[in-house]
């Protein structure tokens, strides 16, 4: 089993959960998230004063699927985030030892 | 003092009023409050609260009397004349003139004296010991407020019998001395006095809550239409041309603050526009109803511009006015008791303006120079009255309870302040009631 983590910006969320939905994804966590890669921050100015804000807001997608489906989730996120501008975002898997479904008790991949 | 007879009318404006009034306070937490960062948003609210708790049985006390009781040297009304507000008849009210009884004059009055001390918290932001601010507020009220409403509405030195007498009336219809160059004054010295917020220059401080600030600055709005056309002391054609004034003033200076941000910065900002439009009704504000309409249009303006302009002297000075009080009130209570020496318009009266006995036309009213340097002296005049006792009472504050949090609680904020916080993310732990 497989954690894909994807950071991206906020207003591409929408796109992102439709197309992780038509592609048979049947759940996420979804987190507000606030970080910078080569994007870097931004400015804003409060009565004429600027403040370079580092840490600008994205949006944190958690997806937990088999080893199978991995590189297809992976791919539908880049497909559905992506605008060719920086700032755009990263999306990384991560292995998972188990999972467990809380209302039956059922583990491994039974309780993706 | 002449018969009073009650005009019914004019009283029940009044009460209005002075309820409208009352409300700018409040207003003026949720204007301050959504400009600090969320880490001490109560502490800056609770400084316009305790403002209102303190100076309320204050007024009642004290207050009324020392601002409008029997002149003592011109500067200060004799406090005991009216003590405790019992025994004033309605013969001796401020408003006998318009038939408002002598309580509901003293009740209008009140709260011009509680928005001017809350006016000052916003220098103070995030670094001024609460227990330091009440003491402050009291102390400052009594000796420097109430003095200075003296001074200017009450017969003293600032009134039409004191330091101009040679020249003419000086004109404040609604505290452009009183309540907002000496609010930035006072603001300015106790700025210097605590020092900076630790990081200010540095460390970006957001407004955390620019909708609260919005908000803010409606209700500011709203009550100062009880503040402007309330001075008036009556329900007639002057209260409604303070009230156009005071409107069309703060419409230009809305205007006049985001033009010179789009020209500055490249943006237009909804703090900008709250920002703006409080400078437009400070500036009307001594001018309500003794100007035009092209009179009130251009002192928005003007104000609008300079004092988006002021709000970064700060930074060039060093000084931590964290809310821009000088910048505002200051900038903007200075702004509109000079220009009347420009633009009053007394002499004609068809039009509902307002003159005071024995003052006159300003310069392009074709009243000459007069006016306007009665105006220049009677605002340098606040400008030094007010910080001086305001440096006085500062310092001696700072040299015996203090007046500055300390490092830790400064970081913490309202946490460590008022043992609360404003917002919380998750409500774990216990609870014990104690009470």
């Amino acid at each position: 089993m497989k954690l894909v983590c994807a950071v991206i910006q906020p207003h591409r969320l929408d796109d992102v959960k439709s197309a992780l939905e038509a592609a048979g994804v049947r759940g996420m966590t979804v987190s507000e998230a606030s970080g910078y890669g080569r994007q870097r921050g931004h400015t804003e100015v409060y009565r004429g004063a600027e403040y370079t804000v580092d840490l600008v807001p994205k949006v944190r997608i958690e997806v937990l699927v088999g080893d199978e489906d991995a590189a297809s989730v992976t791919s539908v996120i880049v497909g559905a985030a992506q605008s060719g501008k920086i700032g755009d975002g990263k999306v990384w898997t991560v292995p998972v030892d188990d999972v467990a479904r809380v209302r039956t008790g059922e583990h491994g991949p039974d309780a993706l | 003092m002449d018969e009073f007879v009650l005009d019914t009318g004019n009283t029940a404006w009044i009460i209005v009023a002075s309820s409208l009034v009352l409300l700018m306070t409040p207003g003026l937490a949720f204007f301050y409050g959504g400009m600090v960062r969320g880490k001490s948003v109560l502490n800056m609210m609770m400084m316009s609260f305790g403002a209102m708790a303190l100076i309320g049985p204050i007024w009642l006390l004290y207050g009324y009397s020392g601002a409008f009781g029997s002149d003592v040297g011109g500067i200060i009304g004799n406090p005991f004349e009216f003590f405790g507000s019992n025994t004033i008849t309605d013969a001796d009210s401020l408003m006998a003139g318009s038939g408002v009884p002598a309580l509901v004059a003293i009740a209008f009055q009140a709260t011009f004296a509680i928005i001017t001390v809350a006016l000052i918290s916003g220098s103070v932001a995030d670094r001024m010991k609460f227990s330091a601010w009440l003491a402050f507020a009291a102390i400052w009220v009594t000796i420097v407020y109430v003095p200075m409403a003296h001074m200017v509405w009450g017969g003293g030195l600032l009134g039409g019998d004191g330091i101009t007498s040679g020249l003419s009336t000086p004109i404040d219809f609604a505290g452009g001395t009183v309540v907002h160059i000496n609010a930035g004054v006072a603001g300015l010295v106790m700025a210097i006095l605590l020092g900076k917020r630790k990081g200010f220059g540095k460390e970006p401080m957001r407004p955390h809550n620019l909708p609260f600030v919005m908000l803010g600055a409606a209700l500011l709005w709203f009550g100062w239409f009880g503040f402007n056309a309330g001075s008036e002391f009556a329900a007639d054609g002057t209260a409604g041309r303070a009230w156009v004034n005071t409107t069309v003033a703060t419409c230009m200076a809305i205007l006049g603050w985001l033009a010179t941000e789009k020209v500055r910065d490249g943006k237009a900002t909804s703090l900008g526009a709250a920002s703006g439009a409080v400078a437009g009704l400070v500036a009307i504000t001594p001018a309500a109803a003794s100007v035009d309409t092209y009179g009130a249009i251009a002192i928005g303006t003007i104000a609008g511009i300079l004092c988006a302009m002021a709000v970064s002297l700060k930074y060039k000075f060093g000084y931590d006015d964290s809310l821009d009080v000088v910048g505002v009130h200051l900038v903007g209570g200075l702004t509109g008791t000079v220009l009347i020496g420009f633009f009053a318009n007394v002499s004609d009266t068809t039009n509902g303006t307002w003159y005071a006995d024995g003052s006159v036309n300003g310069l392009f009213y074709g009243g000459g120079v007069t006016q306007l340097l009665t105006q220049i002296i009677v605002a340098l005049a606040a400008v030094v009255f007010s910080g001086v006792v305001t440096f006085i009472i500062g310092s001696a504050l700072k040299a015996t309870m203090g007046i500055r949090v300390t490092d830790e609680v400064e970081a913490s904020g309202d946490m460590a302040m008022h043992g609360e916080t404003a917002y919380e993310s998750l409500g774990v732990g216990r609870m014990e009631v104690k009470a």
